[in-house]
């Protein structure tokens, strides 16, 4: 097959390429979601990204909640925001971040207004920036301009024989051609570790992976761990499908990165990449929404999302795109289901037309097509919280 | 070969993944070694959900258990040639 080299896009201030046009209604913290609702419900065409957290943290998990407010708002597929917090320190902080990328932004307080002028005020922003968004066109982009994500879930056996394959074909052919891609899901190369390290670009890279790999070890699993990770690693819907040991889990994930492709770089988490087109590695966690919302937040358009059983899961901002190649899943659960890659098992299609199917679809969904998620409203949004907070 | 019972990725596997709806005792079951493409044939002795691993020989207690050419875990029984390899014979050896 031909891969197409041009797709559809929003081009944004900072040249950035989103493949979708959101207008978000953005809390500071979890005080801020009642407003941030309102203010969606007050104007068609916005989306309000209400959440948990934002209250009482210091040091490096507060870096990365405003790491990933802020980058949730800079995405390419956010074309304004609105952010919403309590006060105004640091709802400014958040609005001069996102500031940065040139996009319309504006953030309101709710102390000293309270919440039906808060309401009214920040509504009046978002139906200017609405009206405003739905004026902007797509317009032609380079392949090389698409930033992909890519994270497995409610993984079985036939995902390291079938889809997750499926991602790494696509992964071998665009790479070369220089898109920029991210995989992540640090516990989940447990007993892969060493095989993941040499797929560094260099062994200074690999080191860096597997530095950030052995200090998640030490910091979290090794104070707090259980037989099995209390039924976490595997999860009930990875025994239920086959897979047996972490080990076996990483192996068939790692298949998403291909077999040809090096990382270039290791990211922290919601960190932009900074050194070029490639693929990265980001320290995740392995919990399906948790990561696809720091990916996100790091600036990825388009996700590719393998499941064996039947993740359901979508994201706000970056369209989520679902491949499986359990038959049983592709026919139980058709409607969260993007490609059906089942006849791999079968022999009736090989990795290489699977990849194609898979390019097909990602490339259609870049120009406008909704995904299963996006069409059935899936929005999950967790931010990933690093302690308690004070 | 028309479609599979099971799949094999790395020819130095110890297991199989059964890709079919119905293994029950004493299928004849044609395997496919994805890496170099064989073919190899194994009489299932236990029901095997799709999905999930068929033992390629005997497995002793102790043993390493071999997929994708890599340490999947220890079996922690004997395992015949032809059975189930699940959470009952087979254990992580990270957690």
């Amino acid at each position: 097959m031909a891969i197409p080299k041009k797709f559809k896009g929003y081009r944004r201030q900072n040249g950035r390429v989103g493949i979708r046009n959101h207008v978000v209604i953005l809390p500071l913290d979890d005080l801020s979601n009642a407003a941030c609702l309102k203010v969606a419900n007050n104007v068609q065409g916005t989306l309000a990204i209400p959440h948990h957290y934002g209250r009482l943290q210091f040091g490096e998990d507060l870096e990365l909640h405003f790491r990933t407010l802020i980058g949730t708002g800079r995405n390419p597929n956010v074309a304004a925001v609105v952010v919403i917090g309590i006060e105004p320190g640091w709802t400014g902080r958040v609005v001069e971040g996102i500031a940065k990328t040139g996009k319309p932004v504006e953030g309101f307080a709710l102390e000293r207004n309270g919440e039906h002028k808060t309401v009214m005020n920040a509504s009046r922003a978002a139906q200017k920036f609405a009206q405003d968004a739905s004026e902007i066109l797509r317009e032609e982009c380079d392949l090389s301009e698409l930033w992909v994500s890519v994270k497995c879930g409610e993984s079985d056996t036939t995902s390291g024989i079938g889809s997750n394959p499926t991602v790494g074909n696509l992964i071998d052919k665009l790479d070369p051609l220089g898109i920029t891609s991210c995989f992540g899901e640090t516990s989940e190369i447990t007993g892969a570790e060493d095989v993941c390290k040499t797929r560094g670009k260099t062994p200074a890279i690999g080191q860096k992976f597997y530095d950030t790999w052995q200090a998640y070890m030490d910091e979290v699993i090794e104070p707090f761990k259980t037989d099995d990770l209390s039924e976490s690693q595997p999860t009930k819907g990875n025994i239920e499908g086959g897979l047996t040991t972490i080990e076996e889990k990483a192996f068939g994930n790692l298949e998403k990165i291909g077999k040809k492709t090096s990382y270039i770089d290791v990211l922290q988490p919601a960190e932009e990449p900074t050194k070029g087109a490639g693929l990265y590695f980001m320290d995740t966690s392995s919990a399906a929404a948790e990561c696809v919302t720091l990916q996100a937040a790091a600036g990825f358009a388009v996700h590719l999302f393998p499941t064996g059983q039947g993740n359901v899961i979508g994201n706000p901002i970056e369209p989520v795109i679902k491949l499986t190649a359990n038959p049983r899943t592709a026919r139980e659960m058709g409607e969260h289901v993007d490609l059906d890659v089942s006849g791999i098992l079968r022999r009736e299609m090989n990795y290489d037309q699977a990849g194609d199917a898979l390019i097909d679809i990602m490339m259609r969904t870049c120009n406008g097509r909704l995904t299963c998620a996006e069409a059935l409203g899936h929005q999950e949004f967790v931010m990933t919280k690093l302690y308690r907070s004070a | 070969m028309s479609a599979p019972h099971f799949v094999v990725h790395d020819k130095t596997d110890s297991v199989g993944v059964v890709v079919v709806e119905t293994v029950v005792p004493k299928t004849e079951m044609t395997g496919w070694v994805m890496e170099t493409d064989e073919t190899i044939k194994i009489t299932a002795l236990d029901t095997i959900p799709i999905g999930h691993k068929v033992a390629l020989g005997d497995i002793a207690k102790g043993a390493t258990i071999l997929k994708y050419g890599h340490s999947i875990g220890k079996a922690v029984a004997d395992i015949g040639k032809g059975h189930h390899v699940h959470v009952h014979n087979l254990k992580t050896t990270k957690w």
